[in-house]
């Protein structure tokens, strides 16, 4: 069996920033990523991020995650690739499978960073080949350079849905509609404005009936919805497109957590089930630490923050403190409040609420 | 089908990798996942639900829905999203077993 000082669940902006910190402080990390390469969704981000400049503003997703890699290569982090974590155990082990083995490893802290996934929608034949999660386009275009159709509709008019349209056309794809089941667009309008001014089509009130194909994706039916979101007889709409794009939020990947038992709330504000931790950021199992979407559906911005703080508080709490504690306690806890301050945050403010945590 | 001109990426010149998808030959490029160089190659139907054998695509590209499980070098249930195309590579989805997706 390993043993190391600090086990991390996840390579993404969250778990990245907290090796960092962790390692800074004097422990020796493991980081487990279950994908080939780090940097979790960054690594598709073509887009320039927004907040501050400690999180990386005005810089691609793509080059942010360059620069947390580039950040853990000169510390004292031993990053284990296409290794899923599949077990955590109450004595801090987890357990681990890459390359057809399986194996265990024990630690004094555990950082738990494993993101989130793409929601699902109900309707009729949603299991048709060529219905993605926009998410899933997005990796393939951006990172494999490969087009999922000709024309393609997306639903959902949130942050990822609008850009991901943008995207698409980028890459050279036809977007032929958004589609949003709520009367209002979700995401920021300077994205929206911009797909407006590509003559794309975002249609409100509005949701998927069925899907239409043989063995694969020919068309999409659609249908109005009124203010109490029922569908409207006599108000669907036929779209040729040869892709689905399927954008209507994430969740967190609690599975882990849910399998050690730890405290776990439903929170709507935060995407599904999330763990109860204390302002440390520690769960009620003790020495597991939680952070980034797993924790809650945020941006990567507060995603890398929390990451850091998850870091110094699982350093502490095993008896290793950062040299920079104090200020660096400070200055992260007020860059969250900063990222979730004004109409934006207030989601997530009352999210964490629920959670019971008091900072934000 | 790969993206042409991009403003801001740049996929570059890249290695050619033959490998064969249910007997036949294929082509994908370095850096691709077996599920990427699959759709590439107009491959839809990545594999079927258990019992109506319907009929499943590429769904979350990141490991998540089970759905792109394919047998790779004879190994069952491997997540093609997840697994870097190689030179030579046998991927096969045509399999009769029904296959339990425990992984």
């Amino acid at each position: 069996m390993i043993e190391k000082d600090l086990v991390i669940v996840g390579g993404g902006p969250a778990g990245l920033s907290a090796a960092k910190v962790a390692s800074e402080a004097g422990m020796e990390v493991a980081l487990f990523e279950r994908s080939f390469q780090l940097g979790g969704q960054l690594v598709k981000q073509t887009h320039k991020f927004f907040g501050s400049q400690s999180q990386y503003a005005k810089t691609r997703g793509i080059e942010i995650a360059r620069i947390l890699i580039e950040e853990i290569k000169n510390e004292s982090v031993e990053v284990f690739l296409s290794a899923t974590v599949v077990g955590l155990y109450k004595d801090n082990i987890i357990t681990v499978y890459q390359g057809n083995k399986y194996f265990k490893v024990k630690a004094k802290a555990i950082v738990i960073a494993t993101g989130a996934s793409e929601k699902f929608l109900a309707f009729e034949n949603n299991d048709l080949p060529g219905i993605y999660g926009a998410g899933a386009v997005q990796t393939l275009m951006n990172i494999h350079g490969v087009l999922p159709g000709k024309e393609v509709v997306m639903v959902g008019s949130g942050n990822i849905g609008l850009i991901v349209s943008y995207q698409l056309i980028q890459a050279g794809v036809k977007v032929k509609a958004l589609i949003e089941a709520s009367s209002k667009i979700g995401g920021y309008m300077v994205h929206a404005s911009k797909l407006k001014r590509l003559g794309v089509d975002i249609i409100t009130s509005s949701t998927v009936k069925r899907a239409v194909g043989d063995r694969k994706l020919e068309k999409i039916i659609t249908v109005k919805l009124d203010d109490k979101w029922q569908e409207i007889p006599g108000s669907e709409e036929e779209i040729i497109c040869d892709a689905l794009c399927i954008s209507v939020g994430l969740s967190p990947m609690h599975q882990l957590l849910s399998m050690g038992e730890a405290n776990m709330l439903y929170v709507n504000e935060l995407g599904g089930l999330v763990p109860i931790k204390t302002c440390d950021y520690e769960t009620s199992l003790n020495n597991v630490f939680a952070c980034g979407d797993v924790t809650g559906i945020e941006e990567a911005s507060s995603a890398m923050v929390e990451g850091k703080i998850a870091g110094l508080m699982a350093a502490k709490h095993s008896g290793y403190i950062h040299p920079d504690y104090d200020s660096l306690e400070t200055s992260l806890n007020n860059q969250l409040c900063v990222l979730r301050q004004g109409p934006c945050g207030e989601k997530i403010r009352c999210g964490l609420k629920k959670v019971g945590e008091e900072r934000v | 089908m790969r993206v042409n001109e991009h403003p801001i990426l740049n996929f570059g010149e890249r290695k050619k990798i033959e490998f064969t998808f249910n007997g036949k030959k294929m082509f994908g490029y370095e850096g691709d996942t077996v599920a990427a160089a699959l759709v590439d190659n107009g491959i839809m139907e990545f594999s079927k639900s258990v019992i109506h054998e319907r009929p499943r695509g590429f769904y979350c590209a990141i490991g998540n829905c089970g759905s792109c499980n394919m047998t790779v070098n004879g190994i069952e249930n491997v997540k093609t999203c997840l697994t870097l195309l190689e030179s030579g590579m046998v991927v096969e989805n045509d399999s009769d077993e029904v296959v339990v997706i425990n992984d």
